[in-house]
């Protein structure tokens, strides 16, 4: 066998383990699925998910668990929409190039590569304690807000920066402000992209489980969050605790659990990737 | 009027922006202040020497290394993991992959960072590690290989994408000179583009042993929470995150020494994710823009 012949086997060999090493990955996380789903599809039920946490497993639900993650969802987005979206302006639209600007950007990059539970320290000891916010709710969006802003600040300045300079030339030639041009011209052209990161960024935080944990959400909460104030459990948490329970009849809970969070995350995720082929297609500059 | 509502916004938008480096500079001082207090009562000699981590136990030991031995095997198990397998996929989808597979491939590898950590803790604890019982008899029902093994399954899209993107980035040029001299694809995937890309593909492995680190469910479900300093994937350890977990979960007075720990605990995995993350991002800019 001559060189030539054994570097085109190489080749076909390396193809078939690229083929090979591309879909390990997806076939284990469908065998993971399937799996889940056998286990716990049975177990859902209109009792299952209206049902309030117990000690019995056949008649626990996960009621508060997810009016919890609900709560947390939409405390989360209002916090960290504003904030996250007015950064990523202010970083691509006004910031002139410098010091400020280069700290800012390498301190975004480094945030976003904070583990989360590192975030829960900081939850706990600012809003649960100094800021006297305790096991709440609204301590809990906060601390998952900041965990979640360098994602929505990023997309945010991918997508102005997809705007081309010459609508903002034009708008500032009709006499516009500079908000005003951004405010009429660079917002609704770039929504769709922001609106992705935003989606992307919330379904990170439907997640989490770690931080919250170390903010004192707990695992059995018997009454449904009435305020931001409310103690509060959410789904991931609520797993984690049918998880670590010896009884094999939690874990088909934490099965069923699974479920509908998968369900909701991955919702979260063909939204945020329709968005983004749409969004895409529609704007041809 | 009009000039004060501009002013007036972008001051606006500019504190929005400044909340960051409050972030930062709150998790750095948080982090400072609890481990002053605990380095006040532990000694700093004995945290990084004492081979024993106990300090829920009546007869307390303040040794750093079980948990920094627990994390650093549950990481480097899912990095041997995840390694050849996210670069083998960057490699194929750069410079094999039909354009249209690429583009159908890219956002379903995407799903597997998409899911939820807690989930991936159940796989390893309910299918994996039975599953590795199986081969392996004796192995314990907590250890660091089935922990590790799906963190790893869970890095490989931060391996395979940000590789890929460095790949991409090499200028066909190189690739045209290779072919021109009779190189395969194979050939001109491993000799010229990888070697071309080397900086970009660094990065993303620095970047996935940070998040490997960092990463807490998979291990507090499935690796256990004994502290012990070993390097037997087969046997329970913990991690870092996995103890800072541990103590959240139980009731821990405030201002104890107990609830200090988990700030000590905090602040060395962050100076160790803080160290890798500038590091890449050192890489990163020393060898931008080598080709343009």
């Amino acid at each position: 066998m001559n060189n030539i012949t054994k570097n085109h086997i190489k080749d076909k060999l390396f193809s078939a383990t690229g083929i090979f090493s591309t879909l390990i990955g997806l076939i284990l996380l469908a065998v993971f699925i399937g799996d889940i789903i056998v286990e716990g599809a049975g177990r859902i039920n209109w009792d299952f998910i209206t049902g309030l946490p117990s000690r019995k497993a056949e008649k626990a639900g996960i009621y508060t668990a997810m009016i919890g993650t609900v709560w947390v969802l939409v405390l989360t987005t209002i916090i960290s929409f504003p904030i996250g979206v007015s950064a990523g302006i202010y970083l691509e639209e006004y910031a002139k190039k410098g010091r400020l600007s280069r700290l800012l950007e390498v301190n975004i990059s480094n945030l976003a590569g904070v583990p989360s539970i590192i975030y829960g320290l900081l939850g706990l000891e600012i809003f649960v304690r100094i800021l006297g916010f305790g096991n709440s709710l609204l301590a809990g969006s906060m601390t998952l807000s900041l965990l979640i802003l360098p994602i929505i600040i990023v997309a945010t300045r991918e997508s102005i920066k997809a705007v081309p300079q010459s609508i903002r030339d034009a708008s500032f030639a009709m006499g516009a402000t500079k908000w005003q041009t951004i405010q009429y011209q660079v917002l609704p052209a770039s929504f769709g992209g922001i609106l992705t990161g935003i989606i992307l960024a919330l379904s990170r935080a439907v997640g989490e489980a770690a931080p919250l944990i170390v903010v004192g959400a707990l695992a059995y909460v018997p009454f449904v969050p009435s305020s931001p104030m409310s103690e509060f459990s959410v789904l991931p948490i609520q797993i984690f605790n049918w998880i670590s329970r010896p009884q094999h009849e939690f874990l088909v809970n934490a099965a069923a659990a699974i479920i509908i969070l998968l369900i909701i995350t991955f919702i979260m995720n063909g939204i945020a990737m329709y968005l983004r082929s749409r969004w895409q297609k529609k704007i041809k500059w | 009027m009009k000039r004060t509502r501009e002013t007036v916004i972008e001051k606006f938008l500019l504190s929005s922006a400044l909340i960051t480096i409050l972030t930062t500079v709150g998790i750095i001082s948080v982090l400072a202040f609890e481990a002053v207090k605990f380095f006040r009562e532990v000694s700093i000699i004995d945290f990084f020497t004492d081979t024993q981590w106990t300090p829920l136990f009546t007869k307390k030991h303040f040794g750093i290394l079980p948990l920094l031995s627990g994390t650093f095997l549950t990481s480097a198990i899912a990095i041997a993991f995840a390694l050849p397998i996210g670069l083998s996929i960057a490699i194929y989808l750069s410079e094999y992959a039909p354009k249209r597979f690429r583009e159908f491939i890219k956002p379903a590898l995407e799903l597997l960072a998409a899911v939820p950590t807690v989930v991936y803790g159940f796989f390893a604890l309910t299918v994996v590690t039975p599953f590795l019982q199986k081969i392996i008899p004796g192995m314990s029902g907590f250890n660091s290989l089935s922990a590790g093994l799906v963190m790893g399954i869970m890095i490989i899209p931060i391996i395979s994408s940000l590789s890929e993107d460095a790949l991409r980035a090499v200028p066909n040029s190189l690739r045209e000179a290779a072919y021109g001299m009779g190189s395969t694809r194979f050939q001109t995937a491993i000799k010229v583009a990888v070697p071309a890309a080397s900086s970009g593909i660094v990065v993303s492995v620095i970047l996935a042993i940070s998040r490997a680190i960092g990463e807490t469910m998979i291990v507090a479900i499935a690796a256990g929470q004994q502290p012990r300093l070993t390097l037997n994937p087969l046997v329970p350890v913990e991690t870092l995150t996995a103890y800072i977990v541990q103590v959240s979960l139980g009731d821990v007075p405030h201002n104890s020494l107990e609830y200090r720990t988990i700030f000590a605990a905090g602040i060395t995995l962050f100076v160790f994710t803080f160290a890798l993350n500038n590091i890449s991002h050192w890489i990163k800019n020393k060898y931008r823009e080598k080709y343009e």
